[in-house]
């Protein structure tokens, strides 16, 4: 059919089609739409981008919109800006092309298949190179560049969770050699204080099992996903390139992965760079297959309503849901309640794509947080404690239990600190 | 116009900062470096003042990570960057001399660096490097703007206020902060500097800039008495009650 | 000659503080006579520099002008030939210490917070590596000392007196460096400076987003938020709430640091508060070395827990 909006349309007095007449008024359907008169520069400008191409096939259905995360907590949705970009916005300097979590529930539903997965990278890293970076994201972006983590810490001090710490915990820079299993414990676990208790768990866990794991020690660094998607592909690569090598130089039979971001970077992004196919789980993955195990180790019992958050890198964008759930459902004594918005539709803690550092302005766009808009459906559906499995969603979690007024109301908990509470001797 | 960035790679705090066996100096194994902060706004500064047709060329000694800053100045845009060499960095004055050496050879208009640093202990480098100059200095300086043959600055009192000078050029300015916040050089374009673009090299001769002090001594500073640390939370309420606070 | 010539900083008609506290250092050392270098019609005033044996009348304009107030003090040195010159680590100072010490040849020690007279030269201890490593020097006289704002007892140099004043022939300015204007600070809500209870932020903070909490702290603490430079430099707190070198000295009975470090800068501002209550999760920060209080805790989860307790 062609581009429609290059074509001259004529309206004819006379007009037989393929033997049927169709003169008459109603032939005037053939009028240009409204669309074509706008000035397409904006929109051109992204999908003219590698990876903006899809920007353009939006029919403006709208299914996207029904399901955004941010679009229920303010307006948003790639509909909005594809209508937006048609009337002229600059999305390479606004603040719409930071609000988006990358959560994939647009393209779960999009019948024109919109990637949002490939524009919000596009666009922001031209945006970057322009020097139209929000400050609180270049402060993380130049931390991961200068340490190695987006919080700024020594990276000399990535294991220094394991001080005081009496499981024995394989640091492979300083004890080398072959192992079954290589754990990327991911920078929240080595240094966030809620990471480093479920980092713990998982040493426990793995111990009680008798896993053969190793971790990378101080040269870990940050696996980049997030980055990716920020905009900042070269500072990807250069971690693609470091955390390869060290996998490289290390010797094992599977890379499991506590994080879900970690998880979607080893299994999709990092093959691209190295063509390296990496033997990835996370770690639900990883110990759903040891559930029998398990089931003959556990001494004590968790009697409480347990709800789960699906994470988006691990749920939606790599169709991972069982495995959480069969570790759920093994621990004795649980009481599993699911919310409305799970599995598919589960919805987005707002950490991802970068919103992790982008809370000051988002704030200024929405009118909850995402978090806080999940905090209360977990409440809601009568739950005592919300499992989660990803690094980013405890911390996020837990501000919005005291910032909701939920606090003694709602407990957050990795699924490997709940199964830790049940095994052994404590 | 033609503006002089000195950079320096200073000791990161964020590392844990050990005394070596000589207990004179720093333990160097463990110590990891970057760029001194205000030496990054004075670069922005010198960004925001050139225009099209101006010169911002980057300077920094011979070091560790010397390069990367170098090249990351040309990735936010410096025009040219040139590393020192035949000179071993020492202190704040042998650095100044080995400046003076390298910026002797051209004219530059302005001349600017990081107000201080934290590891200056013999002064700071724009008034000792111009000094050695016999150029006007200006420390302190949160905003400029150039004129005909000058330049109008700010500089910083305590208290908040602030005195506006007339400098002519050539001059040394001592940056406190840019007018905007350093910007942000993306890895991708300080990757491809490092694969496209060069780094002068200038051989300035040995230090030795006039007499010295000896370090003898290098440790924690001694407190009389240090915090009385609290436990949690709940003790600062007892102790914020105490103060009559809470 | 010998003795010790102390350079004497004043803004607005008035000798800072910086003044008295090099007066009293000079005169702790026991190396000689006490000279003071006054500018402008500052030796006027010369009856409050009675902890001085003679006030130099460097004359020059009543604005402090870098470069005809070094090539004054230069003159002075030359004249007097002290074995030791105190010179403020302060904007003044700044400008003023190098072209000195470059003129005369003269070894210059920096950031010092202590001084003291040895054979034939000077024992300094510098605060460096943003106050978390003293670093003792020694130098031998004749040398040029720029001495930490808050470092002495200012009091000791507060002495009322009528020291002989001479004056100063000093050479014609270049002319390449001329004052303009004094610009004084936006009045800002608040003058923190009259605050009795402050809760002040660093760079531990995170995000401007969580400004809020702290906010909400202060507010049930009935105190006023104040913050280090960075916070100001970041655009999220108006800069009549800096605390530091560049911003306010202020002495509220209860000071509480979250997530400052403590660099000199900082603790400049704020070090004679009567309780010094800091937050901090590094352990080794040096704000804890002049805090009465301290805790490692996140800040955040603090000051969650004590907006819920104190609501």
């Amino acid at each position: 059919m062609g581009d429609h909006r290059y074509q001259e349309y004529v309206e004819k007095d006379d007009a037989v089609i393929d033997g049927i007449d169709v003169s008459g008024a109603w032939n005037r359907m053939w009028v240009p739409r409204e669309v074509t008169e706008y000035d397409f520069t904006f929109l051109d400008r992204v999908t003219d981008l590698s990876g903006g191409e899809s920007m353009g096939w939006c029919y403006e259905c709208a299914e996207c919109i029904g399901v955004c995360p941010v679009d229920n907590v303010g307006s948003y949705g790639p509909r909005k800006l594809y209508r937006k970009l048609q009337i002229g916005l600059d999305l390479f300097d606004h603040p719409d092309l930071w609000l988006c979590t990358t959560c994939r529930n647009c393209l779960r539903v999009c019948p024109k298949e919109v990637d949002m997965m490939q524009i919000m990278p596009a666009v922001r890293e031209q945006a970057i190179l322009n020097g139209n970076v929000p400050g609180e994201l270049q402060e993380m972006l130049q931390n991961v560049a200068e340490y190695g983590n987006p919080m700024g810490e020594s990276a000399r001090k990535r294991m220094r969770w394991l001080k005081k710490f009496d499981e024995p915990v394989r640091d492979l820079s300083k004890e080398p050699g072959e192992v079954d299993v290589l754990w990327y414990v991911s920078d929240y676990f080595s240094y966030h204080p809620r990471g480093i208790d479920a980092a713990k768990a998982m040493v426990r866990v793995f111990n009680r099992l008798g896993v053969d794991f190793g971790v990378l020690g101080r040269n870990e660094r940050c696996d980049g996903d997030s980055q990716r998607l920020c905009g900042e592909t070269g500072l990807f690569e250069e971690l693609a390139e470091h955390n390869h090598a060290l996998f490289e130089q290390n010797p094992h039979e599977r890379l499991v992965v506590s994080d879900p971001h970690a998880y979607n970077a080893f299994k999709n992004e990092y093959p691209k760079l190295t063509g390296t196919e990496y033997n990835v789980q996370h770690y639900t993955q990883f110990l759903a297959e040891k559930t029998e195990q398990l089931a003959g180790m556990f001494t004590g019992e968790f009697p409480r309503k347990v709800t789960f958050h699906d994470p988006c890198y691990l749920g939606r964008h790599n169709g991972e849901y069982e495995a959480p759930r069969t570790l759920i459902e093994a621990v004795p004594g649980i009481d599993f309640v699911e919310m409305f918005r799970c599995k598919e539709q589960g919805y987005c803690c707002g950490g991802g794509g970068g919103g992790m550092w982008l809370d000051g302005l988002t704030a200024d766009h929405t009118f909850e947080r995402l978090s806080e808009n999940r905090v209360r459906e977990a409440v809601d559906v009568g739950a005592e404690v919300l499992a989660v499995c990803c690094p980013y969603e405890v911390s996020r979690f837990e501000d919005a239990v005291k910032s909701t007024d939920n606090d003694g109301k709602l407990e957050v908990l990795d699924i490997i600190e709940i199964l830790d509470s049940c095994l052994g001797d404590d | 116009m033609k503006i002089a960035v000195l950079l320096k790679m200073v000791p990161d705090l964020v590392e844990e900062l050990e005394v070596d066996s000589t207990g004179k100096a720093l333990d160097t194994e463990e110590l990891k470096f970057k760029l001194n902060e205000f030496d990054d706004h004075a670069l922005e500064e010198a960004l925001l003042l050139g225009g099209e047709e101006d010169e911002v060329v980057a300077l920094a000694l011979e070091g560790e990570g010397n390069e990367k800053l170098l090249f990351t100045a040309l990735a936010k845009g410096a025009s040219r960057a040139v590393q020192l060499t035949g000179v071993q960095p020492g202190g704040s004055g042998e650095q100044a001399t080995a400046f003076a050496a390298a910026l002797a050879e051209s004219s530059f208009d302005l001349i600017l660096t990081g107000v201080q640093s934290v590891d200056d202990r013999e002064g700071q480098l724009g008034p000792l490097l111009a000094a050695r100059m016999g150029l006007p200095c200006v420390s302190v300086v949160t905003g400029v703007s150039v004129t005909d043959g000058g330049a109008t600055v700010n500089k910083e009192y305590s208290g908040g206020v602030m005195a506006e000078f007339e400098v002519t050029l050539p001059a040394v300015l001592g940056i406190q902060s840019a007018q905007q916040p350093p910007r942000y050089a993306p890895v991708s374009k300080v990757r491809q500097m490092q694969q496209t673009a060069t780094i002068e090299s200038l051989t300035v001769g040995g230090a030795g800039g006039g007499a010295e002090s000896e370090v003898t001594a290098m440790a924690p500073p001694e407190v009389g008495a240090s915090a009385k640390m609290l436990d949690d939370a709940a003790a600062l309420l007892e102790v914020l009650r105490g103060e009559g606070v809470a | 000659m010998s003795g010790v010539l102390v350079v004497c900083e004043h803004l607005s008609g008035e000798f800072a503080d910086i003044t008295f506290e090099l007066l009293a250092l000079a005169n702790s050392l026991g190396a000689g006579d006490v000279s003071a270098v006054t500018f402008g019609s500052m030796a006027g005033k010369a009856s409050e520099l009675g902890s001085a044996a003679c006030v130099i009348d460097a004359g020059c304009e009543d604005e402090y002008n870098p470069e005809s107030y070094a090539a004054a003090v230069s003159t002075a040195v030359d004249a007097h030939s002290p074995d030791l010159i105190l010179i403020g680590s302060t904007s003044m100072g700044m400008d003023i210490a190098a072209p000195v010490a470059a003129a005369h040849g003269l070894p210059l020690v920096a950031y010092c917070t202590t001084v003291e007279a040895t054979n034939g030269g000077f024992a300094c201890s510098s605060s460096l590596y943003g106050g978390k490593l003293g670093v003792s020097s020694q130098v031998s006289s004749p040398a040029v000392a720029m001495v930490l704002p808050g470092s002495c007892d200012g009091d000791a140099g507060r002495v009322a007196g009528s020291p002989a004043v001479n004056e100063l022939a000093i050479p014609e300015s270049a002319g390449k460096v001329r004052f303009n204007r004094l610009i004084e600070p936006e009045a800002g809500d608040v003058d923190i400076t009259q605050s009795g209870v402050l809760v002040a932020i660093g760079r531990g903070i995170g995000s401007k987003d969580d400004i809020e909490l702290v906010a909400e702290l202060a507010e049930l603490l009935d105190a006023d938020l104040a913050c280090s430079r960075p916070i100001v430099d970041a655009g999220w707190m108006e800069k009549s709430r800096q605390v530091g070198k560049s911003g306010f000295k202020v002495k509220p009975r209860v000071y509480i640091a979250l997530g400052i470090s403590g660099a000199p800068e900082h603790i400049e501002g704020m070090k004679d508060s009567a309780t010094i209550i800091a937050i901090n999760s590094d352990e080794d920060a040096p704000i804890f070395d002049v805090a009465h209080y301290g805790l490692t805790e996140d800040l955040f989860d603090v000051c969650e827990e004590l907006v819920e307790e104190l609501e």
